[in-house]
């Protein structure tokens, strides 16, 4: 039997590093699933944040909703170099507080532009979930991790890419 | 190739009804943990609570923040040093729709590590009548122990057909 649910790669990190990369994504899945399990090395909490097959031009929009514990809200950016999918929900650097996952369906469908939903979550700073959307109809071969600036992905950080079938 | 999304355990709750689900003696074989939930309350009047709490501990070993909607209000709260990881009023009861449950989606990664453990809760309780909520929660279990149980527990009874549905992700 076909297995419907396989993990692709994996990593966690043994040193501090200020990306996390999937490369060589293969085309046979029908959509992704990774799955996120970091701290962050600023004391001045950043974002996590992505971007698809190294594209890092202002291709990416997104919308998102939050509640930070005293504020509930939303924001929108359109034009934007990465699309966030920990904004309120950050990472910090105490613990493994922060989760993401982060859902990326039909993505190697060469006639549709890219869409994301992620959930974020961090019980100290806030909980989100973010939808966005990058505006190119190639495959996604490659996701690129990254911080805001001033800020590494933690040792012990870890990061987990699934691919789903449906067939 | 070993498999990566295995069901671990399942409840289905019977004609009696049940004051909790849980799940005990969790391996700690695979690497993230993933709860599926279609649950009612059995409580006739007023609204119904849910939470889970994990390995059997109370106290103040759970943060969380909340975001929720009913259709006219949106809330953000939070919560430290609390009890376990809940969502208030969210649970389809007997004032709801008849054969109307809620539906969640718990995911915990990395749940056998020695770290703390974050929780992904997300929670909708449909109503075709009055008032119905929507949650997302991040949830922190302050603990280094791995999880070896977990407990949904609520308001009175969780009534017949209720179920649940305990998975293991493996990343190996």
């Amino acid at each position: 039997m076909t297995a419907t649910y396989e993990k692709i790669a994996t990593t966690t990190l043994g040193s501090n590093q200020a990306t996390v990369t999937f490369s060589s994504i293969p085309g046979t899945y029908t959509d992704l699933v990774l799955i996120t399990n970091e701290k962050q090395t600023n004391t001045s909490n950043r974002s996590s944040a992505l971007r698809f097959n190294s594209d890092s031009n202002s291709n990416y929009t997104q919308t998102g909703l939050y509640g930070t514990g005293s504020a509930a809200g939303t924001f929108r950016t359109s034009s934007t170099t990465l699309i966030y999918y920990g904004f309120y929900g950050y990472s910090t650097t105490s613990n493994f507080n922060f989760n993401s996952i982060i859902n990326i369906n039909n993505y190697s469908n060469t006639a549709v532009n890219k869409t994301v939903l992620s959930r974020a979550n961090n019980a100290q700073n806030g909980v989100d979930i973010i939808v966005g959307l990058w505006r190119n109809t190639a495959a996604i071969t490659s996701i690129t991790l990254t911080m805001e600036t001033l800020s590494d992905f933690t040792t012990g950080s870890t990061f987990t890419l699934y691919g789903i079938k449906s067939a | 190739m070993a498999t990566t999304f295995t069901l671990i355990s399942s409840v289905t709750v019977g004609g009696g009804g049940s004051a909790v689900i849980e799940f005990t003696s969790i391996p700690q074989t695979y690497t993230d943990l993933q709860i599926l939930l279609s649950v009612r309350s059995s409580t006739a009047a007023g609204n119904s609570n849910c939470f889970i709490y994990l390995n059997g501990t109370f106290g103040t070993s759970y943060a969380q923040q909340r975001l929720s909607g009913d259709g006219s209000n949106v809330v953000s709260d939070s919560q430290t040093s609390y009890p376990w990881v809940d969502m208030i009023n969210a649970i389809p009861n007997a004032t709801y729709t008849a054969n109307t449950f809620g539906s969640a989606q718990i995911y915990i990664p990395n749940y056998a590590s020695s770290n703390n453990k974050s929780l992904s809760v997300d929670f909708v309780g449909e109503n075709n009548s009055t008032t119905s909520y929507i949650y997302i929660t991040a949830g922190l279990f302050q603990n280094s122990s791995g999880i070896t149980s977990i407990t949904i527990d609520g308001t009175d009874n969780f009534v017949q057909y209720s179920t649940a549905y305990l998975y293991g992700i493996s990343n190996a």
